[in-house]
């Protein structure tokens, strides 16, 4: 035993004494070896990452089948019935609802910062959306708590109650300031910097003298951007949204404090929900206490990252081709 | 003609608008968190860890969960750091275009929006595997792997900025690739590197989702790699579920601790940077 464990030593010791003793040359190319294989380490994460969730999903896809399970209505680990629908129903609720409110907002702040805005202002712009992306999200919770929650309870929802209450959309029937609206809302705040900086990207990468042009026919600034710009820049511009939307779809703490986290289909957007990270961040203490809980969750972490993998993937695809056509 | 004109202001009105309300957002959040956690923020709750019957409303402090999340993002960053940089200067230096370096670029893209609680999981499955419990070691590799695409990210778009022209000199000399990138590479981009490290470091000390899998709780201070370790964001999540609003009260003032040291991280880095810009060649 501790004869071989000094032989492993030796050979250990002699490796690293050669590798000191290289040439420059053998030490360029051993470094360029171990550089290229740490590079290759992310590619490999991304494979382990669906492998991993997708064998400890397996116990729980051998009992149902997989439409049972994404289609199913009703949640009752101890009976082991596991249906995601309600889950992936309010994640989609709560993504929705954030996006109507962050797009408009963020585009048009986007193209201000990028076409009107003074050198000076894009100065303040980038350290301020740098502070809010860098909040945690656990303060974005506790901001939704204090602030939005109360806001919907008292403001919002009752307005929305008396001007629009026959729309089944827009009926109050959760009194608690919990809910949709509240995680929409947070979320919208949440994805904002990051909705801005890349349309804003986007938007720089559009050649100046395609401005120029539409400029000197005589367009107002308004109609060039209108007309040009935003023609120009559409597909990066839903490349972001889309990235933000994965953005919001994913985000667990935040929303999982403010979403009320109530099983059920969801029919109005003051309706509390139960998006997939807040069943995941939720029951991880009990998961391993009862048969194909930690399955099912697997499998819900699962669902996340596939729909995550597979946006991230198309939008990185396009964006990508945007700004290397702008760098050229 | 007129009307055109007209369409112009009021769009830009309302571009003003939404531009405002982006920004007065982060007044808003900076506020509420100061005002609510300011009146119960005090001495006691930044030396002392948890006494008996805090979770009641009875003395102590946060100290275990503040020192266990620096340990924690130390410790990510650290470790993404030994993984991030060799790919960053491979990136740079070695493959700055080729298939190879188009696929770590996408895939570290990809990953970089991972839903935290997914690489939560992840940490957790590992674990599992490999026989370990909740743990600051646990902790500290899933908050490596979400600190990884950032830090790397930030950091390849440094090192690409860099002037190509140093780069040659430093090969026409004779220098090894290595050589180059040790000596002029990483001595050039430091500022860049620093803020990409900080950055990283920011994100890992606030994100919760992914250490409420791998890193346990406890109210000691941490003891071990091997032993469960407390973290703010959880501190200030678990306090928030309690039913005493005293308890909540010391939420509040946590969640204003962490919002101070990310924000210090944030304009740190950035006045760190500028700093040591002053070094590099122009």
């Amino acid at each position: 035993m501790n004869n071989s464990k000094t032989a492993w030593f030796k050979t250990f010791y002699n490796q690293i004494r050669s590798l000191l003793t290289l040439s420059r040359g053998g030490k360029e190319r051993f470094t360029e070896k171990l550089f290229l294989s740490i590079s290759l380490l992310p590619v490999l994460l991304i494979v382990l990452l669906v492998v991993a969730l997708w064998l400890r999903t397996q116990p729980i896809l051998e009992t149902q089948s997989i439409w049972s399970l994404l289609l199913g209505q009703t949640w009752h680990p101890i009976k082991s019935q596991f249906g995601f629908l309600p889950f992936i129903a309010g994640t989609m609720w709560v993504t929705i609802v954030a996006m109507v409110f962050a797009v408009p907002v963020c585009l048009l702040s986007a193209i201000y910062l990028s076409e009107y805005a003074r050198a000076s202002m894009r100065m303040i712009m980038k350290p301020l959306l740098d502070l809010l992306a860098a909040i945690p999200s656990v303060v974005y919770g506790v901001w939704g708590m204090l602030a939005i929650v109360p806001w919907v309870q008292n403001t919002f929802a009752p307005f929305m109650n008396k001007c629009f209450s026959y729309i089944p959309f827009f009926a109050v029937n959760n009194p608690t300031g919990f809910g949709i609206m509240a995680g929409g809302l947070v979320l919208a705040v949440m994805v904002a910097p990051f909705i801005i900086a890349i349309t804003y990207e986007v938007l720089q990468a559009v050649p100046t003298g395609l401005r120029q042009a539409s400029l000197a026919v005589g367009a107002t600034q308004w109609e060039t951007i209108k007309y040009i710009v935003m023609r120009q820049s559409l597909p990066g511009v839903i490349a972001g949204v889309v990235l933000g939307a994965s953005r919001a779809l994913g985000e667990t703490m935040a929303v999982l404090m403010v979403v009320g986290n109530v099983a059920h289909m969801p029919t109005s957007i003051f309706d509390a929900a139960y998006p997939l990270p807040a069943l995941i961040a939720n029951n991880y203490g009990e998961m391993l206490t009862i048969p194909l809980y930690d399955a099912a969750l697997m499998g819900a972490a699962l669902i996340l990252l596939l729909v995550v993998l597979v946006f991230n993937i198309l939008s990185t695809l396009i964006l990508r081709r945007i700004v290397r056509r702008s760098r050229r | 003609m007129k009307r055109r004109q007209v369409e112009e202001a009021i769009f830009k009105f309302i571009m003003v608008c939404s531009f405002l309300l982006v920004a007065s957002s982060l007044g808003l959040i900076l506020f509420t968190v100061i005002v609510k956690g300011l009146p119960s923020l005090n001495w006691a709750m930044l030396t002392q860890t948890p006494k008996g019957g805090y979770y009641l409303g009875k003395e102590g402090g946060i100290l275990n969960a503040i020192v266990g999340s620096i340990y924690l993002a130390g410790g990510g960053t650290l470790l993404a750091l030994l993984l991030g940089l060799p790919i960053a200067l491979y990136l740079g230096v070695y493959s700055r275009k080729s298939r190879i370096s188009d696929w770590v670029r996408l895939s570290l893209d990809v990953l970089w929006g991972v839903p935290s609680i997914v690489y939560g999981a992840f940490g957790f499955i590992l674990m599992l595997a490999m026989g370990m419990r909740a743990s600051l070691l646990g902790g500290i590799i899933t908050l490596a792997l979400l600190e990884l695409p950032i830090m790397t990210r930030a950091m390849d778009e440094v090192i690409r900025m860099m002037p190509r022209d140093l780069e040659q000199a430093s090969l026409a000399l004779g220098a090894t690739r290595m050589e180059t990138a040790i000596h002029v590479v990483i001595r050039q981009t430091l500022p860049g590197i620093i803020t990409a490290i900080l950055l990283a470091f920011g994100r890992g000390i606030g994100d919760a989702a992914s250490v409420l899998f791998t890193a346990g709780y406890t109210d000691r201070l941490p003891s071990g790699l091997l032993r469960p370790v407390a973290s703010l964001p959880l501190a200030v999540f678990f306090q928030l579920g309690t039913p005493f609003p005293e308890v909540q009260q010391r939420a509040y003032s946590a969640a204003l601790v962490l919002t101070f040291i990310v924000l210090i991280i944030s304009l740190g880095s950035r006045w760190l940077s500028s700093r040591l810009s002053r070094f590099a060649l122009k």
